[in-house]
């Protein structure tokens, strides 16, 4: 038996304005910490004493540190707790990794998305280490009757020089955990830093490669049932009845109903995104049992009509305009060539008009990119355990705390009785911000009386998306009768939504600019997606500076430098959101670590630069050409992020981000006929397999003192143009339609 | 509904379940055997790659009818103390991000390096190709590999 002091529940750190509330006190679990070699070694203490939110320390020296923010594969689950450890002046190996559920009370920003965890936690979390050290100080100046400032932490001991005294955080911990918490402690400065800065494993590690439960999909809770559900086959339709009948008599089928997930005049909020919401729901002993019955279900489907969904858009009102029919990929096309013809201002500087009125001569592209689907490797699932007015749910979500309020309002169940634990994520990319399955799970496990699993089958996931939009956006450059640059025009639009910054480069750098906007209704779901339209924007930009760079007769790197020197010197307009410095110094590492400007007959080379979520990133793609077809030798990228926490952990996120776009940028695709979904899984939706993978990625990062911005998702965007750069230096063709496989299939044929 | 005595991870087991159930959910549902992943049960992503007779087979199209004579071993039962040598190189390598995928990756490599313990390149992205990672960890993956034939 482990004790957790309770008189210590108070101490809840992050919301310094809630101390005096009772925190929640977590119950806590041994075996679902971390690190368990450590525990081994140093042996589990008889008991723990909570010095704040994040901070157990066990009598022995033991450290618990809580891991506020789900973990979904960017390496959080690591880099958060050892924030926390720097400051603390813990030894890490006596550090044990616990995952935090869901407690508003003592954590904030709960969230994955936005590239912002690190971020935003920079000084709470070592704050929080550093404010438990401060308290053990405190605990043994009184101990030792000696002043505390004579008192100096290291590797997890106290030590007092002149009188010889030494003892180790276990030892003063449980007076520590009395004393008041003090304020306004300062922190280390960076060139202190023992911890960040050099790479550790991913806590997770041995349990991954041991195949030991970690995920959503892997809980289970004595009694539990299984439960799939089925939607509609297409966009644009709803559930009008169903015959179960077959279907309920199956081996193993406990039963089969309708559900209402999200009810129609719930006021839902960013994050409440969800097309189909009258659901039919299985419930049974196995999941085969229940994929069984699953097939044995018939239905009928009605179309819907036009509605007008109102959102409460973070406290901002809005809507979605939802509309009838079910759309194909035709369809849609007429829809935004009609939308193109009317776009709105969003950005002007000079006297864009005249400048193309002038021109010599005017180059105008366009680029398009299709629906994506996030195809997380784990799909879609949730437990719950809805009984006697209170919820048990556990799995992977991203933003746990925006669905705890739409799960209290549909259950009415208050938010005091619903806990969430989460899950370690089999990736999120933004998927897992939307969790209607976690009300659907809800709902069923309510109707049913019992704790039940539901999954998605990967169809489910696959035609029930809330899609990457499908995008557009046309590039006009006006050149003088000198192929000089005099006037910039972008028109960016989507269904259901613009993918356009106006006010990111090369906006600020340019006299005469304008930026315009449409966005066309579809009944399809759509939103977040890693770098929201970020992913889309980068590529058609990046390609198109490519193209003017060569068309001016310039280098593409000294052609951006030259733009940025500009738009540091001698900004144009008000509001220009990038800093033209950090933009400067990813292109100029990329340019040498690439080797630029060093020509080699077998290699064709493509740069492309972005910044998004707070973070600079520049990436050269390498291709050679291997029996005739361009194979990717290597990929460099370049990133300004600040300090990097963990850098191995970073390097692995970014390369991630290379071989994912790549990937996207090849073979990303869903659409529509009729409302129906054409790929449903992995046989026709195409994702990148090794063989198709750069053969290198190299990564590097600016070296820096500024505060950590965002890594996860700016790595990402960059490299789709970097790729078709590269792909016409090898090819001589430019690729200007998403997937690029189509074109290239094209030039293999030929 | 019929009985079957399966070998598992070098232990004897029995389960109750149709014949046409797809050993990916007798493992995962009847003998909490989660290691296992379901991806897309149509063997295209390799998440629920296991080993039958040391082979590499996508457990979610290995109805148990098929199996029962055979020995199938599961990433649970690769090593007892989770230091096979693809193990040791994954952890070398911190291969993962989500980790979803990597059970499965883990299998098919181990299988691979049983077969062929010093594989070229092209052999390693033959038998890794049919294993879908979302996060893109493919370059560590291959890495990892090689360290792993190198420690067999």
């Amino acid at each position: 038996m482990i004790l957790e002091s309770k008189k210590i529940n108070r101490r809840s750190f992050l919301k310094v304005s809630a101390l005096t509330g009772g925190g929640l006190l977590l119950s806590f679990n041994m075996l679902t910490g971390c690190k368990p070699d450590e525990i081994e070694k140093l042996g589990a203490p008889d008991e723990w004493f909570r010095l704040n939110g994040f901070i157990k320390i066990g009598e022995n020296g033991l450290i618990t540190i809580m891991s506020p923010n789900p973990e979904g594969g960017q390496n959080v689950k690591t880099s958060m707790p050892m924030l926390v450890a720097e400051e603390l002046d813990a030894v890490w190996k006596n550090v044990v990794v616990e995952q935090a559920p869901l407690d508003t009370d003592n954590f904030t920003r709960q969230f994955i998305g936005g590239s912002q965890a690190i971020r935003t936690s920079w000084i709470p979390l070592r704050t929080a280490g550093a404010t438990a050290r401060q308290l053990l100080i405190l605990a043994a100046a009184q101990t030792w009757n000696v002043p505390q400032n004579e008192i100096k932490t290291e590797s997890g001991y106290l030590t007092h020089e002149s009188s010889g005294k030494k003892a180790h955080y276990g030892e003063m911990a449980s007076i520590a955990a009395t004393l008041p918490i003090p304020e306004q402690i300062p922190l280390k400065e960076i060139s202190d830093f023992k911890l960040i800065g050099k790479s550790h494993q991913n806590v997770d590690i041995k349990k991954i490669v041991t195949g030991k439960p970690l995920f959503g999909i892997d809980y289970k809770k004595e009694g539990m049932k299984y439960a799939m559900i089925i939607h509609p086959p297409a966009f644009g339709l709803r559930l009008k009845s169903f015959d179960a009948e077959k279907a309920k008599v199956l081996p193993g089928i406990q039963d089969v109903f309708r559900i209402k997930s999200l009810q129609d005049d719930y006021p839902r909020t960013f994050f409440d995104t969800v097309q189909f919401t009258d659901l039919i729901a299985i419930v049974g002993d196995s999941t085969w049992q229940v994929l069984q019955a699953k097939k044995a279900i018939t239905a009928e489907w009605e179309e819907i009509d036009s509605y007008v969904e109102e959102r409460d858009m973070f406290g901002r009102p809005g809507s979605r305009e939802v509309p009838a029919g079910l759309e194909s990929e035709s369809t849609q096309e007429a829809k935004m060539l009609k939308a193109t013809q009317s776009p709105s201002q969003l950005r002007r500087d000079g006297n864009p008009e005249k400048a193309f009125a002038e021109a010599y001569k005017i180059i105008e592209k366009t680029y398009t990119a299709p629906f994506l689907v996030h195809n997380c490797m784990e799909p879609m699932n949730f437990f719950a355990d809805v009984r006697d007015n209170k919820v048990l749910a556990a799995g992977p979500l991203q933003k746990p705390e925006l669905t705890e309020q739409a799960l209290s309002q549909r259950l009415g169940i208050p938010i005091e009785n619903i806990e969430i634990e989460m899950t370690r994520l089999g990736g999120g990319y933004g998927r897992r911000s939307y969790a209607h399955w976690l009300i659907e799970a809800a709902v069923i496990s309510q109707q049913v009386g019992s704790p039940v699993k539901l999954t998605y089958t990967r169809e489910d996931d696959m035609s029930a998306g809330i899609y990457r939009s499908r995008y557009q956006l046309i590039y006009r450059a006006a050149l003088d009768d000198n192929n000089q640059l005099i006037g910039f025009h972008v028109i960016g639009g989507g269904l259901p939504e613009n993918p356009l910054h106006a006010n990111r480069f090369p906006a600020g750098a340019i006299d005469n600019y304008l930026a315009e906007g449409w966005e066309v209704p579809s009944n399809v779901t759509t939103g977040s997606f890693r770098a929201p339209r970020s992913n889309f924007n980068a590529s058609a930009e990046q390609s198109f500076l490519d193209e003017l760079a060569e068309e001016m007769g310039k280098d593409p790197i000294e052609f951006r430098l030259e733009l940025l020197k500009k738009a540091k010197d001698k900004p144009v307009g008000e509001r220009n959101d990038y800093d033209a410095d950090r933009y400067i110094g990813v292109l100029e590492l990329v340019k040498t670590k690439s080797n630029w400007n060093t020509d080699n007959p077998e290699i064709s080379k493509g740069v492309s630069a972005y910044f998004c979520h707070n973070s600079y990133a520049a990436q050269v793609v390498e291709l050679k050409k291997e029996n005739g077809t361009p194979k990717i030798n290597k990929v460099i990228s370049a990133i300004d992020c600040g300090i990097v926490v963990n850098p191995d952990a970073a390097k692995n996120l970014c390369e991630g981000a290379v071989v994912d776009g790549i990937g996207t940028a090849l073979f990303g695709k869903q659409s529509f006929e009729n409302g129906i979904p054409q790929s449903q899984n992995f046989d026709t939706y195409r994702m990148i397999r090794m063989s198709e993978a750069p053969e290198k990625v190299e990564t590097y990062f600016v070296e820096n003192s500024i505060d950590p911005t965002g890594l996860g998702e700016p790595a990402y965007p960059p490299v789709f143009a970097a790729l078709a750069n590269a792909l016409y230096q090898n090819t001589g063709q430019r690729f200007y339609d998403q997937p690029y496989i189509d074109q290239l299939n094209t030039l293999s044929n030929t | 509904m019929a009985t079957y005595n399966l070998k598992i991870n070098g232990k004897s087991l029995q389960v109750d379940v149709d014949p046409n159930t797809p050993m990916l959910w007798v493992l995962r549902d009847h003998l909490d055997l989660v290691g296992t992943k379901f991806g897309c049960g149509i063997a295209q992503c390799g998440a629920c790659t296991v080993h039958m007779d040391g082979n590499a087979v996508r457990s979610c199209q290995l109805p148990v009818s098929a199996v029962e004579s055979s020995e199938i071993t599961t990433i649970e039962g690769l090593s007892e103390e989770g230091d096979h040598p693809v193990q040791k190189a994954w952890i070398e390598h911190d291969v993962p991000q989500c980790g979803y995928c990597q059970a499965g990756q883990i299998m098919s490599a181990a299988a691979l390096l049983k077969s062929n313990p010093s594989p070229s390149d092209a052999d390693i992205e033959n038998a890794m190709n049919g294993n879908i990672c979302r996060c893109g960890t493919y370059t560590r993956i291959k890495a990892a590999v090689k360290t792993a034939s190198q420690n067999l």
